[in-house]
């Protein structure tokens, strides 16, 4: 009478007929192929010429002993519209798969019909925890194609607003980190140190979040008089409390139970997935692309790369703490050296005159209408630029045909080839794991979906 | 109890306003945090914008248990029938903040894959513009849903079906905020 | 570095720009990772309908659709472009799921924004869109779904 290829929930006519994503959830096993069942129980590493068997994969697991849930995607701890469905035998994941497209925003192609100068606001919103970063990988980029150089002062006033926006972003996660693991007082701490940060942001750019900051060309406005006392405070401030963090929580035995040994990642299977950032650093692997193939003027200041050794949760929690402490020592270094000029580059191409010489001058007044309703035109090529966001390798890839808007705008996103790894990493493990887990990767939807 | 179903005279009028205001103190939002906005309405849950002094730091991750749905951030088409799904199954009496220009009218990102306007879908009650909405632009959203719920206006509105209008001439009060960030367009 | 057969050009911000043929494409990406480029970074599809006279090197005829992937080698720290061309009508091309497991999502998101096929692709379903979604977004022939914004101070219903 009852078909057991048909959910419980259909058969009492629930609504989850309008948010079924047919193929793309997980099915029974009978009903998957080969290769995405092995890709579902996390096996990455393929060794040539082997076929697999569907039938030995969970052989000792009958098909309906095990019960196929869904998480999300309005779920607490999936860090935004992440939907997982897994499927478990009791307390323990077997196979999983994350489905994603809740939060798909069509950036790409609204990037094609936005104006260079505008397409910062375009990309910004796309890892909305590090949004300075998007828009420096975007211009980047940009300036390649335009072949144009920065004056000192921008490039340094980016490096210190990259390096700030790095340290809220990892204190975004450690604060969504500890209420995930049940400290909810990390919540509260992680939140209010940001607050010092996004207050200078506001000082600086106008907005907390989304600041639409640095544009092709250099940054949108130099730093406020005063600010090297605004940063100290933050810096001081900031690094006195990482030690707090690290007596609530680094040295605590339950923190530790639940972090230590739980979800390893091999680095042949980091790379073979493209992992990039503090999953693949966790894994032993030193690539930090600031240190590898420098961008901005990185190779003019220290700073450690962190490096873990078992690729497990508690290797990626402290690599994100020590980040924040590298860049506290990066930004310390912006404020001694940060030169003196230019904000922006003078390159008539691409910066509009100054506003007082608009009211005198006829050129200047149709330079910068020009600039503001067409944009400035970029020469046809194409370029992939890619800098290092504090989920991995953010690249940007430009196409473009001479005209004033881009042709194609693609963004890498680190967070959707790093989601790949939450099949292997969550196999094998209890349901509170699998929550750890997703924290622990860091995936910020927005940037997931585009 | 359905405030709609008392007869409105004068000996009702305490026990309404009893139940108005229990309503508006302890307000519980459902969490449903979509991109950029949620991370605005995490800061407004915060230490430095506590959203516990109105009772609300609460974020109900069942449905069942909340008043409030604040839709923080851009509604994608396939996010549509989940939103519908959880706004079905709260319970009477619930409001809906559209936080943000995405969630009110699609805001930046006029194209096939966003919802213009999550009011498309669910009632909205207080539309939050800001891309994003800074925390206080969130609570003097907040506290407008809480003077219209403390005036029974809300009520009338979805029973009467007639609209609201936020003219000089109510009496509501609105808090004192600079001109900048005042929810709403004036008539 | 490559082998020969395959025609490179310098390519802006990477060491290497190959534009391989689709019978060449796999075999090529397989000898980069045997010489140590061990990491595929990104995979996408271009749909090059309304600039179809864009600059390629002599020997390589343009299709509408192009995939572009890119490779690092940490070792080596170098990058390299491979450009393939896809086709015009019905693009296909192999699946580089067996050499790098982490182009899986990519190449879905490539099929579900563009068509392009892949074959022995493990899982070839939409990955952004919803599943009875018609249509490539991303294609030129494709509209950006605009609404007309209507005029605020219009008497309406609301």
């Amino acid at each position: 009478m009852s078909d057991p290829n048909v959910r419980a929930a259909d058969r009492l006519g629930l609504l989850t007929a309008e948010t079924s994503e047919g193929a793309q959830e997980l099915q029974r096993r009978a009903a998957t192929n080969v290769d995405e069942l092995s890709r579902e129980v996390g096996s990455v590493l393929r060794l040539d010429g082997l076929t697999l068997d569907p039938t030995s994969i969970d052989f000792d697991r009958r098909d309906d002993e095990t019960m196929i849930i869904n998480m999300g995607p309005a779920h607490p701890s999936t860090h935004g519209v992440l939907r997982l469905m897994l499927e478990l035998d009791g307390e323990f994941v077997l196979r999983t798969k994350p489905i994603i497209g809740y939060l798909h925003t069509g950036m790409e192609k609204t990037g094609e019909e936005l104006s260079y100068v505008q397409g910062g606001t375009n990309v910004t919103r796309m890892d909305y925890l590090s949004p300075v970063i998007n828009e420096l990988c975007y211009s980047m980029a940009v300036e390649k194609l335009l072949d144009i150089q920065i004056p000192d002062r921008a490039v340094w006033i980016r490096m210190l607003m990259s390096e700030l926006n790095r340290m809220s972003s990892h204190l975004v996660w450690m604060a969504t980190n500890g209420m995930d693991l049940g400290a909810s007082s990390m919540m509260i701490y992680g939140l209010r140190e940001r607050e010092l940060i996004l207050a200078f942001f506001e000082k600086t750019a106008g907005l907390r979040l989304n600041l639409n900051y640095v544009r092709p060309g250099g940054v949108a406005a130099d730093l406020p008089d005063g600010w090297q006392d605004d940063v100290l405070v933050i810096c001081d401030t900031i690094y006195a409390r990482t030690f707090e963090y690290d007596e609530l929580l680094t040295g605590q035995p339950i923190f530790r139970n639940r972090m230590i040994g739980v979800a390893p990642l091999a680095a042949e299977e980091a790379l073979a997935l493209g992992v990039t950032g503090p999953l693949l650093r966790s894994t032993g692997v030193a690539w930090d692309l600031r240190r590898a193939m420098p961008y901005l003027a990185y190779d003019q200041v220290e700073f450690d790369v962190i490096v873990g050794t078992y690729g497990d949760n508690f290797d990626r929690y402290a690599i994100r703490l020590n980040e924040i402490r590298e860049s506290i020592r990066i930004v310390r270094q912006c404020i001694e050296k940060m030169p003196s000029g230019d904000y922006r580059s003078q390159d008539p191409k691409v910066t509009p005159p100054p506003r007082a010489r608009i009211g005198e001058s006829m050129e200047a007044l149709i330079h910068h209408f020009k600039l503001f309703t067409e944009g400035f035109q970029v020469p046809p090529g194409e370029v992939y630029s890619a800098v290092e966001s504090p989920r991995g390798e953010l690249g940007c890839y430009i196409v473009s045909d001479g005209t004033a808007k881009p042709y194609r705008l693609h963004v890498r996103a680190p967070s959707f080839v790093n989601l790949q790894a939450v099949s292997l990493l969550m196999r094998g493990g209890s349901m509170s794991d699998a929550i750890t887990v997703i924290s622990t990767i860091d995936p910020v939807l927005g940037e997931v979906d585009r | 109890m359905a405030l709609e179903d008392l007869q409105h005279n004068f000996l009702t009028g305490p026990l309404e306003d009893i139940v108005r205001w229990a309503r508006r103190a302890s307000v519980w939002p459902a969490s449903f945090g979509l991109a950029c906005c949620a991370i605005e309405m995490m800061a407004t849950g915060g230490a430095d914008f506590d959203i516990a002094r109105y009772g609300m730091e609460v974020f109900r991750n069942s449905p069942r248990q909340a008043d409030l749905m604040i839709v923080a951030g851009r509604v994608s088409q396939k996010m549509a029938p989940v939103l519908r799904q959880v706004y079905d199954q709260m319970m009477e009496p619930k409001w809906v903040i559209s936080m943000g220009v995405c969630a009110s009218t699609g805001g930046l990102f006029n194209n096939y894959a966003i919802v213009q306007g999550v009011d498309q879908i669910v009632p909205v009650d207080v539309y939050a513009p800001g891309c994003p909405p800074s925390p206080e632009t969130l609570m003097h959203a907040i506290l407008t849903l809480h003077e219209q719920i403390r005036t029974g206006e809300i009520l009338k509105r979805r029973h009467e079906g007639r609209p609201v209008h936020l003219d000089g001439t109510s009496e509501l009060w609105t808090p004192e905020v600079p001109v900048a960030v005042r929810v709403g367009t004036p008539k | 570095m490559a082998p020969p057969g395959v025609i490179t050009s310098d390519g802006l911000a990477a060491d290497l720009c190959c534009f391989p043929t689709l019978e060449q494409y796999v075999a090529l990406v397989k000898s980069f990772r045997d010489d140590g480029f061990e990491m595929c970074v990104d995979l996408c599809g271009v749909d090059y309908l309304d600039h179809f006279d864009r600059w390629l090197p002599q020997g390589v005829e343009g299709s509408r659709f192009e995939i572009v992937v890119n490779l690092l080698s940490l070792s080596k720290k170098e990058r390299v472009r491979l450009r393939v061309q896809a086709g015009d009508d019905a693009p296909e091309v192999d699946s580089l799921f067996a050499l790098y497991p982490g182009t899986e999502a990519m190449e879905r998101e490539a099929f579900d924004l563009f068509g392009i096929l892949f074959t022995n692709h493990p899982d070839l379903t939409r990955i952004l869109m919803p599943e009875e979604w018609e249509g490539h977004p991303l294609r030129k022939d494709y509209g950006a779904g605009r609404v007309p914004v209507q005029f605020k101070e219009s008497p309406g219903p609301r």
